[in-house]
């Protein structure tokens, strides 16, 4: 398949057309999404519209954008007026936004065109796309393990060649895992660096929408036409999209890079391998690297299993079936709000309010919540030091390849700790990228995950791109 | 009212106010009171899956405003979700400030010279407002409920008093005097009857220098008169409780307005803890010292201090001429009342045409003109014009304009000459002689007797003072 920047391109210069690229699109995914369950929701009205105008503006001879008719996947927690927005949940079923998300306007107006919604776990809660309502998305290198989580669908849209671009959204690892697990680049930018109106909060204080593509500069070209202050946003930060896409070659000469310790720890051993030979290559094009232990990286799981929780306990207190979505009458008003959430929501979502609600609740505040608050600040801090030493780090993006199906869903711990090593840029708000490295088991894709400071993307898509050029990719 | 005994209440107020913005706290909506239900809505106030708020700054000037004029520390704040659910609260949360508010400390001095402190001031969002049709009319147990969310995301300032008030009728003033405070900063339009003040009241009773009593919460009164009552109902059954051995209970009570009682809404136990934590979706607010001085030094002057510059242009103001100077505070009328006064009119009668007459066409203030104000109060106290029918050319100038001279001559109000006049009452002292001796002999009744015929005769054309002036010059 075409990468976007050779869509962009051609369909710009007019060597082919934003309508015959989106066909192509939608005849893969007409191909395999019964198969592999990528797609909740193919716009194909809106979609063939949107290439139609991309076409009628270049025939007209505008510049369309840097994404002129570049089909994309976009991950169903992001609303999109008119289109069935679900979270996965049955709670949002038949909900139909009556807003753009900040990301669909911004991409619309750089000419790319969104094709429709994929699969995710229910509210972006989980690393397999198991948990989703509308049942698990199979990974397309291997349709008997998951594509990762929670931004599966997307990460399985780009690796079946559906569209070369995927938005997804990354809370604890969900960009991230997935992209490593599909063989993917995927981008966690720093916290604020995209704006989240319009994105169905988890937890608010760590999400943060990013992208998934095959290439690093496709990846770049995607936040680039995202990124940038929004005023409909509080927390975004306050300058205008950073040039991402000419600094994609500019290398790694001369800078330090660090391999942490705790970043490899309890990996496969294939991975470890994989991340030692990105290090190498790395030095080898002129990186300096020298090796850091973070201990603080080991309290980030319990942290985040409070605060994420924590705060989707009050973010998801608006599903109580009063003004849109599912509604279960009852007796009364809050048995109508119970038997309402009780139908719409799904397990994992349930243990989260609950462990959420308890770690806010009077008399354990403190001992959880409070408690967890305090690790975060200690892992800002750590990242800080770290970054006097490096400046970039290196460890795995997930300690294992993709896995099987149902190997994890009935202990809920051994899911949670596939995301052990991507939490901790989430806690600090500080970006990271998995550039596929290497394979492992079964021929599988390994991530190699390079973890920066806050606006560090430029530096993080340089040094991706160092090792997609070692690993032969064009 | 005194309650029996020793008992002494303690009174803490918490004020809810809307402010008196353009627009929402968190979102572009008008802030605007009896739109069509659900026409001021948008993804933000509606809580609506992916939308964020953004903080009005406005808003922000506003509670800055009532912070100066409650002499609080304005200090760097944080936003904090209250969690529960209720149907017209969109998101199931209210964003808040917990603990670090926008204004902390302060007080507010009443006109009786004592002093309630201000423990807080701190800025909140509304919510919708529910309708509860059939069955009980209630939440619970009403066949169907209709929200308008025109009101979610309204902005409020919640401003809580110290536990130093010790009478209803203190309670009264402090939300009297408070309500003038947030009328004159522009902060609110002070209009309990639509709901842009509502209060809540904590009360609890104790002998002298005892420690505090538990207390009870009576929610949402919206008159002052409900207040008071409230606050003395809920004292005395709270006395009554403990004198006949029983203990009170912490809880939070309804006021029945029609019955006159407060009844148990909740206890302690079931009572909602609110999970309060910082807002992720907003940054801090700390308003620089430019923005703070800003405020500061656009405050106008507060209601204490125009009602002690308007009072001292009373000579031996009675109480009800008090009570005039108070309405004129409450309603901004100093500058009819200073023109008029300025312009050599009897303070005390410009006063009482102001606290009247100006006070009922309020609506249509807008008509009238400084200058056509004190002409009319000078053509009174001149006797150019009797005081009835000063009050119809007001009215007249209120709801149309015009020039006070000009209406008077349309209405006939020419003057009755003094020669005229003379003759009237020099007539009425032959048809009464039996009143004009007792007039003579000392009884100022009698005036009023004559006033009265003469008022018969002329149709209400003279002026009440002419007339005495001209008894007076026969006696």
């Amino acid at each position: 398949m075409k990468t976007a920047q050779g869509i962009a391109r051609d369909v710009q210069s007019g060597e082919s057309s934003a309508t015959a690229e989106l066909e192509n699109s939608l005849s893969a995914i007409g191909a395999r999404n019964e198969e592999l369950n990528i797609f909740l929701y193919v716009d194909e009205a809106g979609a063939r519209a949107a290439a139609l105008s991309v076409d009628e503006r270049v025939a007209k001879g505008e510049n369309v954008g840097p994404l002129a008719g570049v089909p994309i996947a976009i991950k169903d927690n992001m609303c999109q007026t008119g289109i069935p927005t679900t979270c996965s949940s049955k709670i949002l079923e038949g909900w139909r936004p009556p807003y753009n998300a900040t990301v669909i306007d911004r991409l619309m107006a750089c000419g790319a065109v969104p094709v429709g919604k994929t699969n995710l776990d229910e509210f972006a809660m989980g690393s397999s796309t198991e948990n989703s309502a509308f049942g698990p998305t199979r990974n397309p290198l291997d349709p008997s393990r998951v594509p990762g989580g929670s931004s599966g669908g997307s990460a399985a849209a780009v690796a079946a060649n559906m569209t070369p671009l995927a938005l997804g959204s990354d809370t604890g690892g969900s960009i991230r895992q997935p992209a490593a697990l599909c063989g993917l680049v995927g981008m966690k930018p720093s916290y604020g660096l995209v704006s989240r109106y319009g994105l169905i909060a988890f937890a608010s204080s760590l999400d943060q929408i990013g992208p998934l593509s095959k290439t690093v500069t496709d990846a770049a070209m995607l936040l680039e036409a995202i990124a940038g202050h929004d005023p409909m946003d509080s927390t975004s930060l306050p300058e205008p999209s950073p040039s991402l896409v000419a600094h994609v070659n500019d290398g790694v000469a001369g800078k330090r890079v660090a391999l942490v310790r705790e970043l490899v720890e309890g990996a496969d051993d294939d991975v470890v391998a994989s991340v030692n030979r990105a290090v190498a290559a790395l030095k080898d094009a002129g990186a300096t690297i020298v090796e850091l232990s973070i201990p603080e990286f080991r309290l980030g799981l319990s942290a985040y299993y409070l605060i994420a929780p924590a705060e989707a306990s009050s973010n998801l207190a608006r599903y109580d079936g009063v003004r849109f979505g599912l509604r279960v009458n009852g007796e009364d008003v809050a048995a109508m709000n119970e038997a309402t959430r009780t139908a719409g929501f799904g397990a994992e979502v349930k243990r989260r309010i609950m462990l959420g609600t308890y770690a806010l609740s009077a008399g354990y505040f403190d001992a959880y919540y409070g408690q967890a608050l305090k690790v975060r600040t200690q892992m800002i801090d750590a990242f800080k030091r770290a970054y006097q030493q490096a400046d970039l780090l290196i460890g795995a993006t997930t300690p294992s390849v993709a896995f099987a199906f149902g190997s994890k869903t009935s202990d809920p711990m051994a899911m949670y700790l596939s995301d052990v090593f991507t939490i901790p840029t989430n806690l600090a708000g500080e970006a990271a990228i998995s550039v596929p490295f290497g394979t492992g088991e079964a021929g599988l894709p390994v991530g190699v995950q390079l973890l920066g400071p806050g606006r560090s993307e430029a530096q993080l898509f340089a040094a991706a791109r160092v090792l997609e050029l070692a690993e032969g990719r064009p | 009212m005194t309650l029996p005994g020793d008992w002494e209440m303690v009174v803490g107020l918490e004020v809810h106010t809307e402010l008196k913005t353009a627009t929402k706290m968190f979102c572009g909506c008008a802030n605007h009171f009896g739109s069509e239900p659900n026409t001021n809505t948008c993804p933000v106030c509606l809580g609506l899956p992916g939308s964020l708020p953004v903080l009005n700054v406005h808003a922000v000037d506003l509670a800055m405003a009532i912070g100066f004029a409650l002499h609080s520390t304005i200090a760097s704040s944080t936003f904090h979700r209250k969690n529960y659910f209720y149907p017209d609260m969109p998101k199931d949360f209210q964003i808040s400030q917990y603990d670090l508010p926008i204004n902390s400390g302060g007080y507010l001095d009443l006109p009786d010279g004592s002093r309630v402190s201000i423990e807080r001031a701190h800025l909140e969002e509304d919510t919708g407002k529910s309708t509860h049709l059939g069955g009980t009319g209630r939440i619970h147990g009403a066949d169907r409920s209709l929200v308008d969310y025109n009101r979610s995301g309204v902005p409020l300032v919640e401003i809580v008093s110290g536990p130093d008030i010790r009478s209803s009728a203190q309670a009264r003033a402090y939300v009297a005097e408070l309500r003038g405070i947030l009328i004159a900063t522009g902060a609110s339009d002070g209009r309990m009857e639509e709901g842009s003040v509502r209060i809540d009241a904590n009360v609890s009773v104790r002998k002298p220098d005892a420690v505090f009593g538990t207390r009870c919460e009576i929610k949402n009164l919206n008159s002052l008169r409900s207040l008071q009552r409230a606050i003395d109902y809920e004292a005395l059954r709270q006395i009554d409780v403990i004198e006949d051995g029983g203990s009170i209970r912490q809880e939070t009570r309804h006021w029945d307005e029609i019955l006159g009682v407060t009844s148990t809404m909740r206890t302690k136990e079931e009572a909602e803890d609110y999970r309060y934590f910082r807002e992720p979706d907003l940054v801090d607010l700390d308003p620089d010292q430019a923005w703070q001085d800003r405020i500061r030094e656009s405050l106008p002057a507060m209601p204490a201090e125009r009602r002690q510059k308007l009072t001292a242009r009373v000579l031996d103001p009675t109480p009800a001429q008090l009570d005039g100077v108070e309405v004129v505070i409450d309603l901004g009328l100093e500058a009819f009342v200073n023109a008029a006064i300025d312009a050599g009119a009897d303070p005390a009668l410009a006063i009482a045409r102001a606290a009247n007459e100006l006070a009922a066409g309020i609506d249509d203030l807008h008509n009238l003109t400084l200058e056509s104000f004190s002409a009319t109060v000078r053509m009174e106290q001149s006797g150019e014009l009797s005081s009835t029918q000063a009050k119809t050319v007001l009215g007249e100038l209120l709801a149309s304009g015009g020039d006070p001279k000009a209406i008077a001559t349309a209405k006939g109000y020419e003057q009755l000459s003094s020669d005229s006049l003379g003759t009237t009452v020099a007539t009425l002292i032959e048809e009464n002689p039996d009143e004009w001796a007792r007039y003579r002999e000392g009884d100022e009744k009698l005036a009023q007797f004559f006033i009265g015929q003469v008022m018969k005769v002329t149709k209400g054309r003279a002026n009440g003072k002419a007339v005495i002036a001209e008894l007076q010059a026969r006696r």
